[in-house]
């Protein structure tokens, strides 16, 4: 049993070298100049500003991408007034933010929305900035997190089949109240995953966000894109502090994400 | 009569209103994209990618983006294997780790790689005695890469193992196969499926990346400055005609790779 050894030793040091390792690192990092170093970098006004402004993006999108991620979801497998090859070409769609570069989907709403385009110098007349302002980083965010929710919820109600929704409607339910009663106990556990995988998603977008954000500090810069600045000016003691916050935030989502992936094998 | 006619105008409410939400989200800025790139017709688009740091860049994405996808094929073709086969203490712990990489934000990885084996660093300091350059060259957007597409494989990978029939591995080991033969004839060809969509899923990701690699790559043109932070640039430089035209470019092949990917997946017997 000794190539089993072997293996199991160098899985051990892949892990430690490409996982644990990096993650030390930024704690010790963000250690370097003692806790005062630590708390002075996070008690920036911009830090405060930056992560104020990523939990309004991931509150604002989690909530939005739930909402419509189900409802497409259950569209595309149960809705009878769509066809099937419409249906097949939407499904296919669905998956296509994934395959764009966030920097990528970050121009796409600059060229759409942009201060210079139709729509956005329509929204500017009537007092509304979308790109280099929050709604523009709303956009962006959910444009990268919209397959998430609709990729974790599909698949189970494909598995679960229509049966027991049509007998309770045929008994006279109201589509709410099967909706509730029928539908949602069996696609909870992938909707609380998905919506776990798209906080994580967001707490993390960079790339979209500074394409559309301008990254402007004390206004429109996220936890991020404070992080990418503080490296370009040097400052890696400050980047480290906030790296910190987003790195612990992250292994909290990962053991959310192993429990609610052990919830979703039982139901 | 009331009731239900206000229930049907309720739902064709929901659908258009979903529908809508889908089609301005995802595909009217996608469309904005091609549209934009061909605005100024197919001669400044041609301009555009044909300018040498414009093919450069992308050139050598795919290059870094393919050394990366290998090393995980690799990698994470070993750890779906261990993983699934073997009990060993820490196993449990260890499969949550995979999924590190997705949680943890790009720019925060970029960092990470930056200090661990920067100038300053204890790595980078000894690659620099050998003559060998880490940051800001190369091999660190590889790594960059790998960390950032690490559990594609493994994930693709593992529940076909978990399905594989343990009989037939019985069986070609009571035949008097060998090791090296049952894992060929048998294991391998039952793992190819995921390795291959996972090893492409890989890839695509690689290939857009941005957050991870902007800070370690050194962003030199013609060097190191990778598709993504190309076009980032232009942006930044206010030429969103010739951002969009490698923007096409690049899109146009992971899409051609996602599909692919559809396509293998929905070719699995039992699916």
């Amino acid at each position: 049993m000794t190539i089993r050894r072997l293996w199991i030793t160098a899985v051990y040091l892949i892990f430690t070298i490409l996982l644990i390792i990096p993650l030390i690192e930024i704690v010790r990092g963000s250690w370097a100049d003692g806790w005062g170093g630590f708390t002075q970098a996070l008690m920036r006004p911009q830090s405060l500003h930056a992560l104020g402004m990523t939990g309004i993006i991931v509150i604002v999108v989690t909530l939005i991408n739930t909402m419509f991620g189900v409802m497409l979801a259950l569209y595309l497998v149960r809705a009878q007034w769509i066809g099937p090859r419409i249906k097949r070409l939407l499904n296919s769609l669905v998956d296509l933010p994934f395959a764009v570069s966030p920097v990528i989907g970050g121009l796409m709403i600059v060229l759409l929305l942009g201060p210079s385009t139709v729509i956005g110098a329509l929204f500017e007349d009537a007092g509304f900035k979308v790109v280099y302002a929050l709604p523009g980083m709303i956009l962006a965010t959910l444009f990268v997190t919209f397959p998430i929710m609709v990729r974790e919820v599909l698949p189970v109600l494909q598995e679960i089949g229509a049966q027991q929704e049509e007998a309770a409607s045929t008994l006279g339910a109201y589509s709410w109240y099967t909706f509730w009663k029928v539908t949602w106990p069996s696609i909870r556990w992938g909707v609380i995953y998905g919506v776990v995988l798209t906080v994580a998603r967001s707490l993390g977008e960079f790339g979209a966000v500074l394409v559309v954000s301008g990254n402007i500090m004390n206004k429109t810069q996220t936890a991020t894109t404070l992080v990418y600045q503080d490296v370009e000016n040097f400052n890696v003691v400050a980047a480290n502090g906030v790296a910190l916050v987003l790195a612990v935030f992250s292994v909290g989502l990962l053991l959310l994400m192993e429990w609610a992936k052990k919830r979703k094998e039982v139901h | 009569m009331n009731v239900m006619f206000r229930g049907k105008l309720w739902s064709f409410g929901f659908r258009s209103t979903v529908m809508l939400y889908f089609v301005i989200l995802i595909v009217l800025p996608i469309l904005g994209i091609y549209s934009q790139s061909l605005s100024l017709g197919w001669h400044p688009l041609w301009e555009s990618i044909s300018d040498p740091l414009a093919w450069k860049a992308v050139l050598l994405t795919v290059k870094l983006a393919v050394i990366a996808t290998v090393i995980n094929v690799l990698i994470g073709t070993l750890i779906s294997w261990v993983l699934i086969r073997y009990r060993f203490p820490g196993r449990h712990l260890l499969n949550s780790l995979v999924d590190l990489p997705f949680a943890l934000p790009t720019a925060v990885t970029g960092l990470m790689i930056l200090l661990l084996l920067g100038p300053g660093s204890l790595v980078g300091g000894f690659a620099a005695k050998l003559g060998f350059e880490i940051v800001f060259h190369e091999p660190a957007i590889v790594i960059a890469m790998v960390f950032v597409t690490f559990p594609f494989v493994i994930r693709a990978v593992q529940p076909l193992l978990e399905e594989l029939d343990k009989s037939e591995e019985e069986a070609a080991y009571t035949m008097g196969a060998t090791r090296a033969r049952t894992f060929f004839s048998i294991i391998f060809p039952s793992m190819l499926p995921g390795i291959l969509s996972g090893g492409m899923l890989a890839f695509s990701r690689g290939l857009a990346e941005f957050g991870a690699v902007v800070l370690v790559a050194g962003n030199i043109p013609g060097k190191t400055l990778i598709a993504s932070v190309y076009i980032f640039g232009e942006i930044e430089s206010d030429n969103p005609q010739g951002a969009a035209a490698v923007s096409v470019l690049l899109l146009t092949l992971s899409f051609l790779i996602l599909w692919t990917v559809n396509l293998i997946q929905s070719r699995r017997p039992g699916q």
